[in-house]
């Protein structure tokens, strides 16, 4: 029973960081149909931040409050200037964006070495995050349950924009026709602007939720991308809640296939149970209902 | 203060409104061209306000894609002026501030928002950022207005998605009306519909084009007839022949390029 739990949190808990790094995909892959391959290394600087952060501020506890939104500032910034100065030239080239991005993940991996130095650094988790508490008899790490509270906010927090502003009306609006929307009035380069904001801002957020639970390092994005990209491809491009679902079902997935064979044997068969949902399933666990023609 | 009216009372007529200092789209020598092929040649188009001007002519034309230049979706050449405002070479969302409103050819609605969404979206899209992270609970009189003359008050919260064909450009038109468009362009509005939508759409088009600049695409000659106060026919991207349905009719021209007639001797 314990085991079952431990291993079933284990696997929620793997699926919250997934939900964490995919949710900014969701937004700037899934709904405005870019390949950013260095969305990785947004995370990377969210964590850098906060390691830099805790430099400064000596209290953990109040350097990981304060390195949140300024994870985000410095995932969304650096979306911003991405999405500026190379991704606006090439909304229609989608595989020239993943080679152009992939450049981008590279300089910035290259960019932190040179800043920070080769080996990982540590960020020290707050003392109130430091142990575990007992969930029928399994114990469950403080700083796992916080990086799962993390990631729902952030998940109520876009869904809330999404649906309930007329902000997020508008960048579905312009998601789902460009055209339509830009002749009614609305000023696409500025939804696409804030889109990318945000979604790349997630990231950083992301990235300071992983110095929790290991060391940073300039090759971290590596560690999350194609987890990520799965993700929001397995739920259906563009579908939030689809995203959501696939999160937690390959981090559950992932820790019972891990925990029953071994690391590598566990990613394998985890590739090969999307592989074939994928076959069964196109276009994810949700799509686009409707009655168009077109 | 009374909200003024989406639809205020009156008929159009051919040349339009003949009191006050009428609206007007004037369009100089506009063309269009891919790569190299020419599918818009220098169009001269007038249209006064309170005309309800048709644009007729056979497939590939050019008829759409004089909208298309005119809304700014595609690069053009030559003059657009509203009302004394050049809008050519302005971004496609600053044209449509400026009151330059459009449908498109294939019912194009946001299908994953509701009805009232997308006429929200139509109302509001030159609001700021900080108002737009505001709820707002009162749907604005002008929408709700919008909402009872396409007939949709019943579905407001339906996904547009799901609508009819019919009701989704009716929708469309919604969503012009709330944007506060006076130049409307309207890209086959009737197709595929009922003979009674046809019916109940003309009779729309009409109210709307009493008060506003109006052109409109259509193929379907009896509908034509029966709706339009004045006629354009493009033809190879040439504004071929203008005037009344009767003129464009009697005219040689437009009998050739629509049946071949005079020339080639039919098919």
């Amino acid at each position: 029973m314990e085991l079952l739990i431990g291993q079933m949190f284990a696997g929620l808990s793997l699926g919250s960081v997934l939900l964490l790094a995919a949710l900014g995909l969701s937004l700037t892959f899934g709904q405005m149909g870019v390949i950013n391959m260095a969305h990785g290394e947004f995370m990377m600087a969210g964590a850098y931040t906060a390691f830099v952060v805790q430099q400064t501020i000596s209290d953990a506890g109040v350097s990981l409050l304060v390195s949140i939104p300024a994870g985000f500032l410095v995932g969304g910034v650096l979306g911003l200037v991405l999405e500026a100065v190379l991704l606006r030239r090439m909304y229609h080239r989608p595989l020239d964006t993943l080679l152009v991005t992939f450049g981008v993940a590279l300089i910035l991996q290259q960019a932190a070495r040179d800043i920070f130095g080769a080996p990982s650094v540590d960020v020290r988790a707050p003392g109130w995050l430091q142990g575990n508490i007992e969930l029928l008899g399994a114990p469950i790490p403080l700083t796992r349950l916080f990086i799962l509270g993390l990631s729902l906010l952030c998940l109520a927090g876009l869904v809330l924009l999404l649906k309930a502003t007329p902000l997020g009306r508008r960048i579905r609006a312009v998601v789902l026709n460009r055209d339509l929307a830009e002749t009614s009035g609305v000023s696409t380069r500025r939804s696409d602007q804030l889109t990318f904001f945000i979604g790349s801002g997630l990231a950083g957020i992301a990235g300071v939720a992983v110095t929790l639970i290991g060391s940073t390092s300039p090759y971290l994005g590596t560690n999350y991308i194609v987890d990520a990209f799965l993700v929001v491809v397995a739920g259906g491009i563009g579908q939030i809640k689809g995203a959501v679902i696939a999160a937690f079902a390959l981090g559950v997935l992932q820790s019972v296939f891990e925990y029953s064979t071994t690391a590598s044997i566990g990613k394998v068969l985890i590739l090969i149970v999307i592989v074939m949902f994928l076959q069964l399933r196109p276009q994810g666990i949700f799509s686009l209902k409707t009655r168009s023609l077109a | 203060m009374t909200t003024p009216t989406l639809l205020p009372d009156g008929e159009p007529r051919a040349g339009g409104l003949r009191h006050g200092r009428p609206k007007y789209l004037e369009v100089r020598d506009l063309s269009v061209s891919f790569d190299g092929f020419l599918a818009v040649d220098k169009v001269n188009l007038d249209v006064i306000q309170g005309d309800l001007r048709f644009l007729i002519g056979p497939n590939g034309a050019g008829k759409t894609t004089v909208i298309d230049a005119i809304t700014g979706l595609v690069p053009a050449t030559g003059s657009v002026n509203h009302t004394g405002t050049e809008i050519l070479g302005r971004k496609v969302h600053q044209i449509a501030r400026l009151g330059v409103g459009r449908t498109f050819q294939t019912a194009s609605v946001f299908e994953d928002l509701s009805v009232l969404q997308n006429l929200d979206i139509a109302a509001g899209s030159g609001r700021g950022p900080l108002q737009m992270l505001r709820r707002r609970k009162a749907v604005e009189p002008a929408v709700e207005e919008a909402l009872e003359i396409i007939g949709l008050e019943g579905a407001a919260d339906k996904k547009a998605g799901i609508l009819a064909h019919g009701q989704k450009q009716w929708l469309e038109i919604g969503m012009l009306l709330v944007q506060n468009s006076d130049l409307l362009l309207l890209d086959e509005p009737i197709a595929g519909m009922s003979q009674d939508e046809r019916a109940e759409t003309g009779a729309l088009l009409h109210r709307i084009a009493a008060s506003r600049i109006t052109l409109v695409i259509e193929h379907d000659m009896d509908f034509v007839r029966e709706f339009a106060t004045s006629v354009s026919v493009l033809a190879a991207g040439k504004v071929l022949s203008e005037g009344s349905v009767a003129q464009v009719q009697a005219d040689p021209r437009v009998q050739e390029v629509y049946l071949g007639t005079s020339k080639t001797g039919g098919h």
